[in-house]
């Protein structure tokens, strides 16, 4: 059996549909769990982050203007694409957090599983957070959620998939963009997410995915004037984030101290944080 | 202000101004999302065979051939005119076009390469496109076109009157320039990419008809979005809805994005079951278009040497 | 003056994929049907399309004991994330499939091809997609905590829509952790059998879904079966009232789809154009073969005039004709006997003194068809007020007030729907307010969605299907 030299995949940065390097130039190794090599990752900058941010906000328009029925078909078809290179993933997954081939399988599953749940909440929202409003008077009032916006997300440091995965999914099931800054030292799962993302109809800037560190890039993200909310998982100092956020007013998603546990269902609350409740009011009379 | 040959009911509506204005805002509202779903629901009509080659040639034979570019010379103009007179020099049995429009200075340069074709000359005027200008200069620009031997003139709405609601004089520019067309016919172009509104497109509709446009256009093609199916929809009905209280037929004109014999034929099912069968004629219907007759003649070729044919095989102009 | 004559555009017949004879879908299986094959008839040309297996009593007890079977021992078990992505299967190969199902559906039902395409199948799959997503959500429905079905549902559908009724029960059934045993309407379950194929594409476990096709003695076998759950039907309120009463005293839970006799509302204000539109689509769109369609136009009388006029010239441009050419907007009337009923009813009308027009658009020769008609002048007091036609008929009434509106629209023993047309919204509010009637639809018509519930009031049933209040009807709550 000859060794065949394989092509090796370069890793670059996810913004407005397209993968390019971070404009700083810089790039860091990445390791697999025991040390060896296994890429240069993009190591994005402040700009990156703006161009970043820049790309979701002009992606907002559509992706919140679209039915959630068309959002829900889009974020199937990304599960669909993801169960395809289940393999794929489950070899970066196991690299990354060097886990065995099975457990790593089992991660992957639960992570398009977890899709799959996010998938299906898109047409579902306005029905279980809103409602007609029984007002004293003779208006018609109802509230319907919202999305928010652009949602500035740090990703998990250890989970490099299922916990990305949770964190990304319910942002872009409300209708909102995305601006997710990957684990630092596993960031290559979240490329390969980008790539599935990238030939799944989601239109370009609702997703951008950026390699590099949290403490370095998460607090121009949150005192980012045109970014709405923001998930500080991955940040090392969460406390300081979330000031930060406070001169914008941002919605800042409460999170426990360290990892949770991916493997639990989620509950929705990312999906609350993320929308906004809009109360229309209208006389009824002839 | 009135003019005497209306129905009485109409020539009430412009007596004054806030005749006109009660007029126009008691017209039915336009509902956005119905006309938008019938003009969407009837673009699915499959139009195959012969009834393709009647609309192919019928749609040929509709077009308003045009040039309207601030870089355009006489021998751009030249070569417009020799390809209205033979589109397809391999298919002698192909349609003429219904006219050639282009800028009023240029008007007289396309009346010479027409001459004895029976092909019209529309031309623009009014300080075309924006219409942003004085009445003075407006009615030159009108004279220009007329005195070059213009057939028919394509005009502007002043839209910034329209929006203020100043509709009478929106409706006087438009009877100045009607009596300066003499024997010409007048096209009326509302701009509907700017009135931003079905409701607004269906007044400016019977505000140009009750001012004696023989023809309303939807757009200058200059801005965007410029003819859409649905807004063709609500013009189509409204001289529909003139015939029905006048008598008298008018005509209407699509401009600007329509490319494709796909669309062609889309706009000729619209007037069809919208307006009726009486305005499948060039007198009553026109698509102004620069690239759509390439791909109309594309279409004819297909459509009789049976297979699909390429850009190589047509003249540009 | 030109004529623009469209000439013949059909679909491809080839594409539904017609086979000479169908059969019945029990425990994961085509099986060979005990009962008296019946023949399924293309109602635009009167030919037989396939002969078709029905199921006697004892396939009808092997789908019930296949259905229970699976609902104790796959089904019932498993966790409603596994649930949900057969129903997320079953849905995208409800989308590769659509053109042959859309074009099958046309051949047995007789409903316009650009019906069955743009509408019908369309709806088919958002109504598995939209399920789908819930079956691993039910703690989020509203129902408190860990929601439980109600175990083997028989489900009786129609033949005015056949895919999209059985969208409509199996979708939410499924979603919720039920087992079905379906049985579609006599003259139309070819699309039902395709299904069921989809079904076993899908690798959807045995015995989930039944489908077990037949005539009405079959529809009351199921209805009686000790075996059964909850029972669905959608149908004729007459056939509604004999299954309440056999259910009545029983444990089985009940849900009815039943008839109407919907008014829809033009007021002064409206915008006319679009009004039309929706008058038109409301009782031409599938032949008026529609439960809630819009069969009374009560116009306000200072636009009477305008608006019938402008409806005839609208009606004049429906092309009827063969369902399968792209170009028709009108298909065939069902059945012969369907046909009849609205014969019967039309003579009515002019016997009872209102005026009748009928489009003058051209009529096949063979097949069942019968022209786009108005009849105006009607009161209340007639027929063809009262009595659901079913048919391409419309009953013209007139009004003078917002109230009197609401006192003749309201005045029907059926609640399923109605139509307001102005563009006043507090109006549109108050009307909506007002009107007995389970789904209103303002400056629109016909439009339905899974998200969006919809049912009737008083005797044109009760429970409601899709949206978060559909699935309580496959929940023990």
């Amino acid at each position: 059996m000859s060794d065949r030299v394989t092509v090796a995949k370069t890793y670059k940065l996810f913004i407005g549909g397209k993968f390019p390097r971070s404009e700083s130039g810089r790039v860091y190794p990445v390791t697999d769990a025991k040390g060896g090599f296994l890429a240069n990752a993009a190591h994005a900058s402040r700009k990156d982050v703006r161009d970043a941010v820049a790309a979701a906000r002009t992606a907002f328009a559509g992706w919140s203007g679209a039915t959630a029925y068309n959002r829900g078909q889009v974020l199937y078809r990304v599960a669909e694409v993801l169960e395809g290179r289940r393999d794929q993933f489950a070899a970066e997954v196991g690299a990354a957090e060097g886990l065995s081939e099975r457990k790593a399988g089992a991660v992957v599953d639960a992570a398009i599983d977890r899709w799959v749940w996010y998938a299906g909440w898109t047409d579902k929202l306005a029905s279980v957070l809103g409602a007609a409003n029984p007002v004293a008077g003779p208006y018609f009032s109802f509230t319907v959620p919202e999305p928010t916006g652009v949602v500035g997300i740090l990703a998990p440091q250890e989970s490099s998939l299922l916990g990305l995965v949770s964190v990304l999914a319910p942002a872009l099931a409300t209708g909102c963009t995305a601006v997710v800054v990957s684990s630092a030292e596993r960031p290559l799962p979240a490329i390969t997410l980008s790539e599935v993302l990238a030939t799944s109809d989601v239109p370009a800037g609702v997703a951008n995915v950026l390699t590099g560190r949290a403490a370095e890039l998460g607090p121009w993200l949150a005192s980012h004037a045109d970014v709405n909310a923001l998930d500080p998982t991955g940040a090392p100092d969460r406390a300081e984030l979330a000031r930060a956020a406070a001169d914008t007013v941002k919605r800042v998603l409460p999170v426990p101290t360290g990892e949770p546990d991916w493997t639990q269902r989620p509950d929705i609350a990312r999906l609350r944080r993320y929308l906004e409740a809009k109360t229309v009011w209208h006389p009824m009379g002839v | 202000m009135s003019a005497p040959t209306l129905p009485a009911a109409l020539a009430d509506a412009t007596r004054d101004d806030a005749s006109l204005r009660r007029f126009l805002h008691g017209l039915p509202g336009v509902d956005q999302v119905g006309v938008e779903a019938r003009a969407t629901a009837l673009a699915t009509r499959s139009i195959k065979k012969s009834s393709k080659l009647w609309a192919i040639d019928t749609a040929i034979s509709m077009v308003d051939l045009t040039t309207l570019e601030g870089a355009d010379t006489h021998g751009k103009v030249r070569a417009l005119t020799a390809k209205a007179k033979r589109p397809d020099p391999d298919h002698p049995d192909t349609p003429q076009v219904a006219a050639v429009c282009v800028y009023p200075d240029l008007a007289a340069t396309a009346v010479e390469g027409l001459t004895g074709t029976g092909i019209g000359v529309a031309s623009v005027a009014t300080a075309f496109p924006s219409g942003r200008s004085s009445r003075q200069v407006k009615l030159a620009d009108v004279a220009l076109a007329v005195e070059s031997g213009a057939s028919e003139v394509d005009m502007v709405i002043d839209r910034g009157a329209f929006l203020e609601g100043r509709y009478g004089a929106v409706f006087e520019e438009i009877q100045a320039v009607k009596a300066a067309c003499g024997g010409a016919h007048l096209k009326v172009i509302l701009e509907t990419g700017e009135l931003a509104s079905y409701d607004n497109v269906r007044r400016a509709s019977w505000l140009a008809l009750l001012a004696g446009g023989d023809f309303i256009k939807t757009s200058t093609g200059k801005v965007s979005p410029a003819a859409t199916l649905p807004v063709t929809h609500v013009m189509l009905q409204a001289v529909r809805d003139w015939y029905t209280a006048t008598g008298e037929l008018r005509g209407v004109k699509p401009a600007g994005g329509i490319r494709t014999t796909k669309d062609a034929i889309k706009y000729l099912v619209a007037v069809h079951e919208v307006a009726g069968e009486q305005w499948l004629t060039p007198q009553l219907f026109r698509f102004g278009a620069s690239s759509l007759l390439n791909d109309l003649l594309m279409q004819r070729r297909t459509q009789h040497d049976g297979h699909y044919s390429g850009p190589d095989y047509v003249a540009v102009d | 003056m030109p004529a623009f004559d469209y000439a013949p555009a059909p679909e491809s017949r080839d594409l539904a994929n017609l086979k000479p004879s169908y059969r019945p879908f029990i425990g994961g299986e085509f099986v060979d049907g005990g009962g008296e094959p019946l023949k399924s008839v293309n109602p635009a040309t009167e030919e037989v399309l396939a002969e078709v297996g029905t199921a006697d009593a004892n396939d009808l007890d092997a789908a019930v004991r296949a259905a229970r079977t699976a609902f104790e021992k796959t089904w019932g078990p498993m966790p409603g994330s596994e649930r949900a992505k057969y129903l997320f299967r079953i849905a995208r190969l409800v989308q590769e499939r659509s053109r042959e199902l859309a074009v099958l559906e046309t051949l047995d039902n007789g409903k316009p091809i650009t019906e069955s395409r743009d509408s019908d199948l369309p709806l088919v799959a958002a109504h598995f997609f939209y399920h789908a997503g819930w079956a691993d959500k039910l703690d989020y429905a509203g129902y408190g905590p860990g929601p439980k079905p109600l175990g083997v549902a028989g489900q009786i559908i129609p033949w005015n829509f056949p895919l999209l009724m059985l969208a409509w029960k199996i979708a939410p059934a499924l979603a919720t952790g039920n087992t079905v045993v379906l049985k579609p309407a006599e003259t139309t379950p070819l699309t039902a059998l395709v299904f069921a194929d989809i079904c076993r594409q899908a690798g959807l476990p045995a015995g989930v879904v039944n489908i077990v096709p037949g005539a009405g003695d079959l529809g009351a076998k199921l209805v009686s079966h000790p075996g059964v759950d909850k029972i669905a039907f959608t149908g004729s309120t007459e056939v509604g009232k004999l299954i309440q009463r056999e259910v009545a005293g029983t444990p089985k839970r009940l849900t009815l789809e039943l008839g109407g006799k919907a008014a829809n509302v033009v007021f002064d204000d409206a915008p006319l154009d679009q009004a039309v539109e929706g008058i038109v689509n409301g009782i031409f769109f599938n032949q008026g073969h529609v439960c809630c369609a819009g069969s009374r136009l009560l116009v306000q009388e200072s636009v009477a005039d305008e608006l019938l006029e402008k409806l005839r010239h609208r009606i004049s441009t429906l092309r009827l004709g063969d369902p399968l050419d792209k170009n028709t907007d009108v298909g065939a009337i069902n059945s012969r006997e369907q046909l009849d009923k609205i014969r019967e009813l039309a003579e009515s009308g002019e016997a009872e003194g209102a005026q009748r027009w009928t489009s003058p658009c051209p009529v096949p020769d063979r097949g069942f068809f019968f022209a786009p008609t108005v009849f105006s002048g009607v009161h209340q007091s007639m027929r063809i007020a009262r009595e659901e036609i079913f048919g391409p008929v419309l009953s013209v009434l007139t009004f003078r007030t917002p109230d009197e509106a609401v006192a003749k629209a309201n005045n029907t023993p059926y609640g399923l729907s109605a139509g307001i047309w102005s563009e006043k919204g507090s109006r549109i509010l108050w009307m909506a307010n007002r009107l007995r009637a389970g789904v209103v639809w303002a400056n629109t018509f016909n439009r339905f969605d899974p998200a969006a519930p919809f049912g009737g009031y008083q005797e044109s049933g009760f429970g409601r299907e899709g949206g978060r209040t559909g699935l309580e009807g496959y929940l023990d709550v």
